[in-house]
């Protein structure tokens, strides 16, 4: 795969391959340097240039879908939004499937463990009216609605659930993101069952495993802050323990 | 216990500990600083309600705390989950909790009240 070309730099970058039930392996690649590209732009090259049956995910390029997260050096990254030069250490880049979850094929994890867990904490909306009814009004300024704007730019790219050495110690734990959704759910004075996202999300595996090692806050794409909402579930469920909510 | 009560317990032991180890890092400077000899501890602390209180709460916190926290250790470190590695676990952590308590208990109860209690005063 080596390649010298008079002039042009390369990057070097290898790139997890196989799939469950083979040995995984690693493929380095030397993709030529831009000034500016993006960790997707070099999987991309890879795959139209050098090798067409390198798997990986993408949809929309522009940091809105969130389905092109991967590892990169050792760290979840939303790629398309990913600068090379912010990433590779002496043009040499390691781009793996994400952390904690299962692996389907070369860079692609299989994503419905951490969706399943959106479910198991309840982060479903719970309707306090009909479609008969008005339109309940919602205070843009009050406090629950601040914390609940506070989170709801998430775009389930799993970075978090990657980052979190939690999930990686307890497979059970419900994650940031699945909790940070139910933190806003449970902000919202148009869910009507606060008490149901309260009990999803206090049992084995729930907000109260979390340890704020603060990986999920500190490399969320969005800069969001699951912490702080995970922070909010344990204050919320301990004022309900001590019958002051 | 829930989770939940397993949280609470925590928090609120932490929240009793942490005066309580302050105090008690400053009794030993003290003790140790002023050139007290074990009798003269000993005379300070036996009969006294306020020690055994201090201590008894001190072991009772402790206890509970460092129980729980190595439930959380050996779930996440060891992979004690599930259903059999849950039991396990909890029983384990139960057996070091109350362990811990027997022998935190025992040595309070030597250093405040069980000559008192034996000969009869001070109760």
């Amino acid at each position: 795969m080596e390649r010298q070309v008079p002039g042009k730099e390369f990057l070097s970058v290898t790139v997890q391959r196989g799939q469950p039930g083979e040995a995984v392996r690693m493929q380095t690649f030397q993709v030529p340097a831009q000034d500016n590209q993006s960790v997707l732009d070099v999987v991309s090259w890879i795959q139209q240039n050098a090798n067409p049956s390198l798997t990986y995910r993408f949809a929309c390029r522009v940091g809105m879908c969130g389905s092109c997260a991967m590892m990169v050096n050792d760290v979840p990254r939303w790629t398309c939004r990913t600068h090379v030069s912010k990433v590779a250490k002496a043009g040499v880049i390691a781009i793996a499937p994400l952390r904690n979850l299962p692996l389907i094929k070369d860079l692609v994890a299989d994503l419905d463990p951490f969706f399943d867990k959106w479910t198991d904490a309840e982060a479903h909306h719970h309707p306090t009216r009909d479609r008969d009814q008005p339109i309940a009004a919602v205070d843009p300024d009050s406090r629950e609605r601040r914390q609940a704007n506070a989170g709801i730019e998430c775009i389930n790219c799993a970075v978090c659930y990657a980052a979190c050495d939690t999930v990686a110690g307890n497979p059970d734990f419900l994650g940031p993101a699945a909790l940070q959704r139910a933190w806003t759910l449970y902000n919202d004075t148009k869910n009507a069952d606060k008490n149901a996202v309260l009990d999803a999300v206090t049992g084995q595996g729930g907000c109260h495993t979390c340890h704020s090692l603060g990986s999920c806050t500190n490399l969320c794409p969005n800069e969001l802050d699951p912490t702080a909402a995970i922070a909010g579930l344990k204050r919320a469920s301990a004022r309900r323990f001590f019958g002051r909510d | 216990m829930s989770a939940l009560q397993l949280f609470i317990v925590q928090r609120l032991t932490a929240l009793i500990m942490a005066p309580l180890v302050l105090a008690h890092l400053a009794v030993m400077a003290y003790a140790i600083h002023g050139g007290l000899s074990v009798a003269e501890i000993l005379g300070r602390t036996q009969g006294s309600w306020l020690w055994f209180g201090f201590y008894g709460l001190f072991v009772v916190a402790a206890s509970s705390h460092a129980a729980i926290g190595l439930r959380a250790v050996l779930t996440e470190w060891v992979g004690f989950r599930g259903r059999l590695g849950g039991r396990l676990r909890d029983l384990g952590c139960a057996v070091f909790g109350l362990a811990l308590f027997g022998l935190g208990a025992r040595a309070v109860w030597a250093v405040t009240l069980a000559n008192t209690a034996t000969a009869g005063v001070g109760l």
